[in-house]
């Protein structure tokens, strides 16, 4: 396994009465890109900010390519920081707010030169280099903040929630380009946002954090499909996943999970055999597993329902049913959605579903 | 590809964990230095005059002026109080102090008063060039006082009112309007609207708004205001010297008088102990009111 | 409740107008409404002793206000860099703006004594050449109102400036830790800019000070030595009461409210704009 870039030992952050990270470790690979995901106090920002060391750690350590930098300034430790305000310099024009650093370090003239058209042109801010920030939109100010950023060559990037200060159509276009450069350029990224969409496009893996302790690391595609409790369970995925309550029970030595009024069988879902009978468990199903009419033929588990509401989300449609007495949402193809009122015939592969201990929350 | 420009400057252990270790560098102390330096230039001349008042004239041309006083002598300052001579009279300063107490007082109440009102009509009933009038206003804080004298001192005096305390206390008011009106109409602004909206719905009418609503949300800015105009009112001159008329003259002319008018050998510590006596009234407002005060130059200097 | 404005208003405005028409008539100790066209200008501006005032205004206006500018910018950084008991610092340096003109010019004017202040004071130290009889002398007398004015105002610099200082998005802030930005630089190149507003109306309102300026000169030093220290405010009451000749006086007051308009207006009104145009352009 390769050396980690990024490492975090036991690291702690309280403010005051407040603990808003609670001993993470985490460890980060050379040209990563980490994504900590979660709702805001969760401690993203303030991980974030420990890694830069904008924040001072109540302990623990920090670690950046194979050096110990806990007590370093920010600004050796090698790494460039894009902020949500973009916090470019209003004064200057954008050849300036790029060349800044370089300049105050000394770098020859030639040299910030090179640099600053080298970023600009990656960026395609070339016609833009002699206007000021107040002259510019949202999204090419975030990328000269991406550009103050690559002028500097270093092999840590962070990114504070960069893209929430953007309507949702200039958001998608600049996460293709953050992906890109990404791709291009391979640094170590870490990467904070409250937003489940960017980060299952955007990450390698996903730190899911809450209340100052990561939740669960995984790539995007494991944090979606197994997520390793209820919080992740329902802060990923939109519309959130379905929850039903119900009890464990062994029908013929098959484990069978016990709603009210159905039985689930579990013999294709990963399940611990040890767990007991009677055992209290939350039967989890993400809308878009919840196959409607014909598809739901070849399904484990059947059943019947009421549409009893309908949303329209364009090319889909969300269709609200019950099973147990618990509301189901279910996603369908708008032309093919059915209406309120109508009985449709719903069903689920059980290796679709989560199991989650009803009491712990923790998956099973 | 990125080149590896981290600059790992070894100033950070292997063996680093938790908060950095505190310590008291250079830079830090250069910045108390300084800061002690500045507070030194800002609060000598205070301290002088607080130790000369307490000393006897032989002492003072004996030492230096920046010693402290050997013994606590308070004969220059009940000098000062009731014995000197201001011109032809020598009943002391203290007159002033009750002259000056007379202006200031009914000054503030007046001023804050139609200053509220003011920036209350200014803020929330927009009529037709309020804006104006405000910008107006507004020019008004800067025109030197000289403009207005002369043609001022026509109209109290066609009015009865110069050389008499209403006069003066009038001119004070006038020349307050500008700025009380400024810091209650900036004050005012920053109040949601929709309250103002809400009362006029109810079928309160202006006068009912303001003093139900409006005055038991602006009990900030009335500090600050009262505490601006107090200050500012107890330590003019000019004003006072024209408007007052003799009987009245505030303190500050009174010390001015005191210190010029002196026939033959200064008595510095009589001087000083009349300085004194004439900045304790607005240092006592500043020491008590603490943050207020600067909150009352945000308020007016920072919009306008 | 709008004719109470207007009423002030009129008293304003209408002051300002008669005393300029006053300055084209020839006014002596009463008002006398017969116009003499520009003869009172050219007494005023052929008058040595005016034209010396107004250049010690400039003067005095110009250290003045870059003095308070660079000393109250420096306060603020210096005050703003987390110290321990920022309350004390700032209660320390405003405080001489809660005292009148008048204190503050007896207060300098005894500091300064050639005798028995300062000067005296630093000699018995031992320092048997220092000399510091600015107060008496004729070329440096108005720089001793300068520091005194200085002393006063610097406080209320130093609170806008602060004001200004934290109006800044802490990002800014971040940045330049990461960037390596040492702090010095940050006050020097980036700042600065970003503070335009409390520079601006700092300016505006030490300019329309030092027009005004009228009783720290009376205090300290009544104009003195000779017409060393006297200024365009001293000149024109003087000429209103003692002497008689407020065709002259007005004259000198309508020079006072021209400059006061060519400094503070134009600063006042650029902001104004700036702001409109700021909160018309979507960010």
């Amino acid at each position: 396994m390769a050396a980690a870039k990024i490492e975090t030992r036991g690291l702690s952050v309280a403010f005051k009465d407040f603990a808003a990270l609670r001993s993470v470790d985490l460890s980060i690979g050379e040209g990563e890109f980490l994504v900590l995901l979660g709702p805001s106090g969760c401690g993203k920002s303030t991980l974030l900010n420990a890694i830069a060391g904008l924040v001072e750690p109540t302990s623990g350590e920090v670690w950046i390519g194979g050096r110990n930098v806990t007590w370093a300034e920010p600004k050796d430790r090698g790494l460039a920081m894009v902020f949500q305000s973009y916090a470019l310099y209003p004064a200057m024009d954008v050849y300036g707010n790029l060349a800044f650093s370089l300049r105050v370090a000394g770098v020859r003239k030639a040299e910030v030169d090179a640099r600053v058209r080298h970023a600009a042109s990656m960026l395609e801010l070339e016609p833009l280099l002699r206007r000021r920030p107040s002259e510019l939109s949202g999204g090419q100010r975030q990328r000269v903040a991406i550009g103050r950023s690559l002028v500097r060559q270093v092999d840590v990037f962070l990114f504070d929630e960069p893209l929430s200060n953007l309507d949702a159509q200039l958001r998608a276009e600049l996460r293709v380009e953050i992906k890109q450069l990404h791709l291009k350029l391979r640094n170590t990224t870490v990467y904070v946002t409250h937003d489940q969409v960017e980060a299952l496009s955007l990450a390698d893996r996903i730190a899911v954090m809450r209340g100052g302790v990561v939740q669960q690391l995984a790539d995007p595609d494991t944090v979606y499909r197994k997520p390793a409790n209820r919080f992740v369970a329902s802060f990923l995925g939109s519309p959130p996943m379905n929850f039903v309550d119900g009890a464990l029970a062994r029908d013929g030595g098959e484990p069978v999970l016990r709603l009210d009024g159905a039985v689930v069988r579990l013999a294709r879902s990963p399940l611990d055999a040890e767990l007991a009978e009677g055992r209290a468990l939350s039967l989890g199903i993400r809308p878009e597993d919840i196959l409607i009419g014909d598809d739901a033929i070849d399904c484990d588990f059947r059943w019947d329902a009421d549409v009893a509401l309908r949303e329209s989300l364009g090319s889909e449609t969300l269709l609200w049913c019950s099973l147990a007495g618990s509301r189901i949402a279910v996603k369908s193809p708008t032309r093919l959605a059915a209406h309120v009122g109508d009985r449709v015939p719903l069903g689920f592969s059980s290796d679709r579903i989560s199991l989650f201990d009803t009491r712990t929350e923790e998956r099973v | 590809m990125s080149a590896t420009t981290s600059a790992l400057r070894g100033r950070s252990p292997a063996h680093a964990a938790g908060p950095r270790p505190w310590r008291f560098s250079p830079a830090r102390a250069g910045i108390y230095a300084f800061l002690g330096a500045a507070a030194v230039f800002f609060l000598v001349p205070i301290w002088i005059m607080v130790a000369t008042a307490l000393k006897t004239m032989p002492e003072i041309r004996g030492g230096s002026v920046l010693l402290p006083p050997s013994s606590l002598d308070p004969t220059a300052w009940l000098s000062a109080w009731s014995t000197a001579c201001i011109g032809l009279e020598c009943a002391g300063i203290r007159v002033g102090f009750w002259n000056s107490v007379q202006i200031v007082v009914p000054s503030v109440v007046l001023a804050v008063a139609l200053g509220a009102v003011n920036g209350y009509c200014l803020s929330f009933w927009r009529f037709r060039g309020a804006d104006t009038l405000f910008a107006l206003m507004l020019f008004g804080i800067f025109i030197p006082y000289q403009i207005f004298v002369f043609p001022l001192i026509g109209i109290t005096a066609r009015l009865s009112l110069y050389g008499r305390l209403p006069g003066v206390v009038l001119v004070h008011v006038i020349f307050a309007m500008p700025i009380m009106t400024l810091m209650f109409r900036n004050y005012f602004a920053t109040l949601p609207i929709e309250i103002f909206k809400a009362a006029r719905v109810d079928g309160a009418g202006f006068w009912r708004i303001f003093a139900s609503i409006m005055i038991p949300m602006a009990k900030p800015i009335i500090v600050v205001a009262v505490i601006w105009q107090a200050t500012a009112s107890w330590n003019d001159y000019l004003l006072g010297l024209v408007f007052a008329g003799r009987e009245n003259l505030p303190m500050t002319a009174q010390l001015n008088l005191l210190v010029s008018a002196e026939m033959g050998a200064h008595e510095y510590n009589v001087d000083m102990a009349a300085t004194l006596q004439t900045a304790l009234v607005p240092l006592i407002i500043y020491f008590v009111s603490g943050k207020w005060f600067a909150r009352g130059i945000a308020a007016g200097a920072v919009k306008g | 409740m709008a004719p109470a404005i207007i009423a002030v208003l009129v008293v304003y405005v209408g002051c300002l107008l008669w005393t300029v028409f006053v300055s084209f008539t020839d006014s002596r100790s009463i008002p006398d409404l017969a116009w003499s066209g520009f003869d009172q200008w050219t007494r005023l501006y052929a008058d040595y002793r005016w034209r010396t005032a107004m250049g010690h205004m400039f003067v005095f206006g110009a250290f003045y206000i870059f003095g308070c500018l660079l000393l109250g910018y420096l306060l603020a950084v210096f005050v703003d860099q987390r110290v321990r008991g920022e309350d004390f610092w700032r209660t320390v340096f405003l405080c001489p703006h809660a005292l009148s003109f008048i204190v503050t010019g007896e207060l300098w004017k005894w500091y300064l004594d050639p005798e028995l202040g300062l000067q005296r004071s630093v000699r018995d130290l031992g320092w048997t050449a220092f000399s510091f009889d600015w107060i008496a002398d004729r070329h440096m007398a108005l720089y001793t109102i300068v520091i005194a004015g200085i002393w006063q105002s610097v406080g209320v610099v130093m609170v806008l400036m602060l004001a200004g200082l934290r109006g800044i998005d802490e990002d800014i802030w971040k940045v330049t830790r990461v960037d390596g930005i040492p702090a010095w630089r940050v006050y020097t190149s980036v700042v600065p800019p970003m503070v335009v507003p409390s520079i601006l109306t700092s300016v505006a309102l030490l300019g329309a000070g030092a027009v005004k300026n009228y009783d720290l000169v009376i205090a300290m030093t009544g104009g003195g030595p000779g017409i060393a220290t006297d200024v365009p405010s001293k000149f024109v009451m003087e000429y209103l009461f003692e002497r008689s000749n407020i065709g002259l006086a007005a004259a000198g007051a309508t020079t006072m409210l021209a400059t006061t308009i060519a400094v503070a207006v134009p600063l006042v009104a650029w902001q104004w704009w700036q702001r409109r145009r700021r909160a018309r352009r979507m960010p």
